[in-house]
């Protein structure tokens, strides 16, 4: 039997061969990490919740389904859900004051199909409030530190998810990205992350911040693990307008597709300015891999990745100024104490139960969208959206995938930008287009400068998910930085 | 000065779809507040809209009815302002791309007259919750059965011109939505709502005068009197040198008067946009070719049929078509009687007042359209005179049969017999025999007169049984002798 030890280093992929040849069962395995998570996690905040009596059951349920003959992938793999999905009767508080006292009624599509593919919550993790940040600074639970130096961010907005994944609390979470918010924290602790095709997984459930920038994805160590959380997570669902009715690939059989002829592109606008020269070479030291492995090279542009910021920045406030007014005070969430009149309760409802991110992001979508002002923010963002699509689509009829930085800079220190949200803003740089044009995208750990992790993003056509999966697991074949774990955890 | 009234409408009816139009709640009135207010009718976080295709069916239904171009692609925006009886802070609305566009109905006036009113445009959106303010001790209660009940909003161009006319478009309009099947039309429950844009300007100026919105005018009568004394108001105002104000006025029945609710300055700023939760909705060809297939006879085609075929005059067939009810009630009797004007003269005449008087639907008569049918056969054939079928139809209402089963029981038919009318004029004419000489004395005019006297003295000693053809003809020869 292996030793509780070694438990909490297995990936997904090999807590299945563990579980289907009873090395150890689910029970003990969930028994192990939640432990572990009670002992690491105070040095962490990635958890909001650890949800040990749900827990329990589910792995009790998952190990007697397999003893009934069920040999499921996921069953009895332990796993957490970033807070913003609905989860029946647990807290979903999405990281605010405002709803830190919501219990949802019902469970997101997400949390319901992995939930019977056999998967263990084992807790709700931490994120910045309303998955507005790229630091999970802005948590009403307080400041999530990156276990590769815990004086510094783990990126954001599920940074709770990557935490909790690279201090091996965790094998593998959900997370949700809307600009960036699964891949930047992928990037920042050496972790796999794919944001899928925009319609590909489900939002029902999943609390929007905006809604047609919002998808959820996996995050785990490997390539390998996301195919297995993304082929149970995705997939149509009828109470989702957005939800594409698009049969699924076989994630897990497109992983070995060898490389030979995969044609990568590399847009030169993301490796201009702004770009820390050593992720720089890291990222081209990841590209040799690849050609090693039968990839060809093109240099490739996408002009208009210069106005994604400013047309992000409008689009995304202006949906959660509308999204989040049901936060009022009157029927679920936090209420201020004596309301004076009506006016008074939103006022203070919302003025005392929201942080000063939300604040800012919702009066800044309020004014975009106001009379008057609509045609030159609002429109003209939508208008650039466009165009940020139409670069890709002439891109991917050059090239496979597209590769270049997650991010431009590696993971800063805690409290290092608070005074300036747009140098915030401005780490989102190479994630957000993806978001924009509704394309998949994957973060991979791809090196390390002074002991902090790199990412290299790929970028694939629509529903190529498949594809991503593929070009990391291969790259994961022939590199080891994934497989590296921060001391101390 | 000669004032001129503009009037502009907005209609809200509700679509009588089962479920709400973006849940899978019920939409039935009158339910125990919140029993039909599901995770998406509460706003829950994390819920998402899923439209309703037979609220958009019913939409193209409508915009069909009114020859207007149905958008192949409409688009559902979100209308955001807080109040506790709207639980997502966002109304969702449609705004730039209403999926009904430029139609017309025609109306007709009392006097027969009709007129063509423009319809600017037809929108799908979300009816709000309710806001309960009794029996909270000081606090307001929220019932959320209603919020996302479809609601399709009609709004006309400014071409109506009096406050008659806005009632003979609304209940046009009525008529016309019942007979689609679209919308219950019953404006009490709040099925079917009214806001009135109404602005007055010097006659024969082409530009409009400032308009005032009345809000929620819920019943016929209240529309036309809001209306009169709205424009009796701004009137008032400019005329004593004052200037109508842009802003929303609430009507109070009780008192006969609007007031002010809020004016422009205090209106909200809705920060319309797309609603990201929603696909635009492409409406194909087939699609509407196969709504269109699935129309009704609609009022105006009815009324042109009704005047075309029985031979009705513009208002009786105005009238008969006004429901499809009603309509459908006035042709069985037709179908049963042959004779269209006798049918509509009884539907429109002695049955209308009876349902009016028990405050009855016509699918609620006590007179079925056969039985009404079989009675006026017997009228047609002489069997009963026009004044005995009173007493049939009564005795019918009362549910004592058909007409036949009556006029038999009663013993009500009708004498022909010659020989036995004149036995019964000579009784009477020896009877008043007083009369009978001062009749044969006078002029010819003052003979008109007095034949009428006799006539009523036979009819009454017949029990009104005698055929009043006969009794004329016999005692007309008898008296002139």
């Amino acid at each position: 039997m292996m030793k509780d030890s070694d438990m909490h280093n297995l990936t997904l992929a090999e807590i299945a061969r563990n579980l289907a040849e009873k090395h150890f069962s689910a029970e003990e395995l969930t028994r192990t990490l939640l432990a572990r998570i009670e002992q690491l996690d105070p040095q962490l905040n990635a958890f909001i919740s650890v949800t040990d009596e749900l827990a329990l059951a589910q792995a009790k349920a998952a190990d007697a389904r397999r003893a009934a003959g069920e040999n499921g992938a996921l069953l009895g793999a332990p796993i957490g859900h970033k807070d913003l999905f609905c989860t029946q009767g647990i807290r979903t508080s999405c990281g605010s004051k405002i709803l830190d006292n919501f219990n949802a009624p019902y469970d997101a599509t997400v949390v319901e199909r992995l939930a019977a593919a056999g998967t263990v919550t084992l807790g709700k993790l931490n994120m910045d409030e309303f998955a507005m940040g790229s630091a999970n600074e802005s948590s009403y639970y307080g400041a999530v530190k990156n276990p590769w130096d815990l004086t510094r961010v783990p990126g954001g907005s599920s940074g709770g998810s990557a935490a909790a994944i690279a201090a091996r609390l965790l094998p593998a979470a959900t997370g949700t990205d809307t600009g960036g918010s699964i891949r930047q924290p992928a990037a920042l602790t050496n972790l796999t992350g794919l944001k899928p095709t925009y319609g590909r997984v489900s939002r029902w459930g999943m609390v929007a911040y905006a809604s047609s920038l919002d998808q959820g994805g996996p995050m785990a160590r490997t390539a390998e693990d996301c195919a297995l959380l993304l082929s149970a997570m995705a997939g149509f669902d009828a109470k989702d307008s957005t939800s594409v009715d698009q049969p699924l690939d076989d994630y897990l059989a497109a992983l070995s597709q060898p490389l030979a002829g995969l044609r990568i592109g590399l847009p030169k606008e993301y490796f201009g300015a702004g770009l820390d020269p050593k992720i720089a070479d890291a990222v081209m030291a990841s590209v040799e891999e690849l050609k090693k492995l039968g990839a060809t090279v093109k240099e490739i542009s996408l002009p208009n990745m210069q106005h994604a910021i400013p047309s992000y920045y409008v689009i995304a406030p202006a949906e959660a100024s509308s999204n989040l007014s049901r936060f009022d005070g009157v029927r679920f969430g936090y209420r201020c104490e004596n309301p004076a009149d009506l006016t008074d309760l939103y006022k203070r409802s919302r003025a005392e139960g929201f942080g000063d991110e939300v604040k800012r992001r919702i009066m800044v979508g309020t004014y975009a969208l106001s009379a008057g002002y609509y045609d030159a923010y609002y429109l003209k963002a939508q208008k650039i959206r466009r165009l940020i699509k139409q670069d890709f689509v002439a891109a991917f009829e050059q090239v496979d995938v597209i590769l270049g930085p997650t991010t431009p800079n590696l993971a800063w220190k805690l409290g290092e930008k608070n005074a300036d949200p747009v140098s915030a803003y401005l780490e989102d740089i190479y994630t957000i287009t993806a978001n924009l044009a509704g394309i998949p995208g994957l973060s991979m750990p791809a090196g390390f400068i002074d002991g902090l992790p790199v990412g290299v993003q790929l970028l694939a056509p629509y529903f190529q998910e498949a594809r991503l999966l593929n070009v990391a697991h291969q790259y994961q074949q022939v590199t080891d930085w994934h497989m590296r774990a921060p001391a101390g955890f | 000065m000669q004032w001129e009234t503009v009037i502009g409408l907005e209609i809200h009816a509700q679509l009588a779809t089962q479920s709400k139009i973006f849940s899978g709640s019920a939409t039935t009135f009158g339910a125990e507040p919140n029993t039909q207010a599901s995770l998406v009718d509460l706003g829950m976080p994390g819920t998402l809209p899923v439209l309703n295709a037979e609220a958009v069916r019913m939409a193209c239904k409508f915009g069909l009815a009114i020859d207007a171009e149905i958008a192949p692609k409409n688009v559902f925006a979100r209308k955001n302002y807080f109040y506790p009886d709207l639980p997502k802070g966002y109304q969702t609305s449609q705004m730039d791309h209403p999926i009904v566009g430029k139609g017309y109905l025609d109306i007709t006036l009392e006097d027969g007259s009709t007129r063509r009113i423009g319809i600017t445009r037809a929108h799908l959106e979300e009816d709000a919750g309710k806001s309960l303010h009794e029996d909270f001790h000081g606090m307001s209660g929220i019932d959320l059965n209603r919020a996302g009940t479809p609601l399709l909003e009609i709004v006309s161009e400014p071409d109506i011109r009096s406050a008659k006319e806005a009632v003979a478009y609304v209940k046009a309009m009525h008529s016309l939505v019942r007979y689609l099947g679209i919308c219950d039309g019953n404006m009490a429950e709040g099925s079917l709502r009214c806001d009135c844009n109404v602005s007055v300007r010097p006659k024969g100026q082409t530009e409009f005068g400032t308009r005032a919105e009345i809000k929620n005018v819920n019943s016929f009568r209240f529309i036309e009197k809001a209306i009169n004394h709205e424009v009796q108001r701004q009137i008032e105002l400019i005329e004593d040198g004052g200037k109508v104000v842009q802003e929303t006025r609430l009507y109070d029945p009780n008192k006969d008067e609007t007031r002010s609710m809020r004016s422009k300055e205090e209106a909200n700023d809705y920060r319309y946009f797309p609603c990201p939760d929603l696909l635009p909705v492409v409406i194909e060809q087939s699609f509407l070719d196969e709504v269109r297939a699935s129309l009704p006879e609609l009022p105006v085609q009815k009324r042109e049929r009704f005047e075309r075929e029985f031979g009705l005059s513009a208002y009786d067939a105005d009238v008969l078509a006004a429901s499809r009810e009603l309509a459908d009630y006035f042709e069985q009797v037709n179908a049963t009687c042959d004779d269209a004007k006798l049918a509509a003269n009884w539907v429109m005449g002695e049955l209308s007042s009876l349902l009016n008087k028990e405050a009855l639907e016509i699918e609620q008569s006590p007179v079925s359209a056969e039985q009404l049918g079989g009675m006026i056969l017997r009228i047609k054939d002489d069997t009963i005179s026009g004044k005995i079928a009173k007493m049939v139809f009564e005795a019918m209402a009362a549910g004592e049969g058909s007409a036949d089963e009556i006029i038999e029981k009663k013993g009500l038919k009708q004498v022909t017999d010659s020989g036995a009318i004149e036995s019964m004029l000579d009784e009477v004419l020896a009877a008043n025999a007083e009369q009978v000489e001062q009749y044969r004395a006078s002029d010819e005019a003052k003979r008109g007169k007095m034949f009428g006297f006799f006539v009523g003295q036979a009819m009454k000693a017949s029990k009104g049984k005698a055929n009043p053809g006969q009794v004329n003809q016999l005692l007309k020869k008898k008296l002139e002798g």
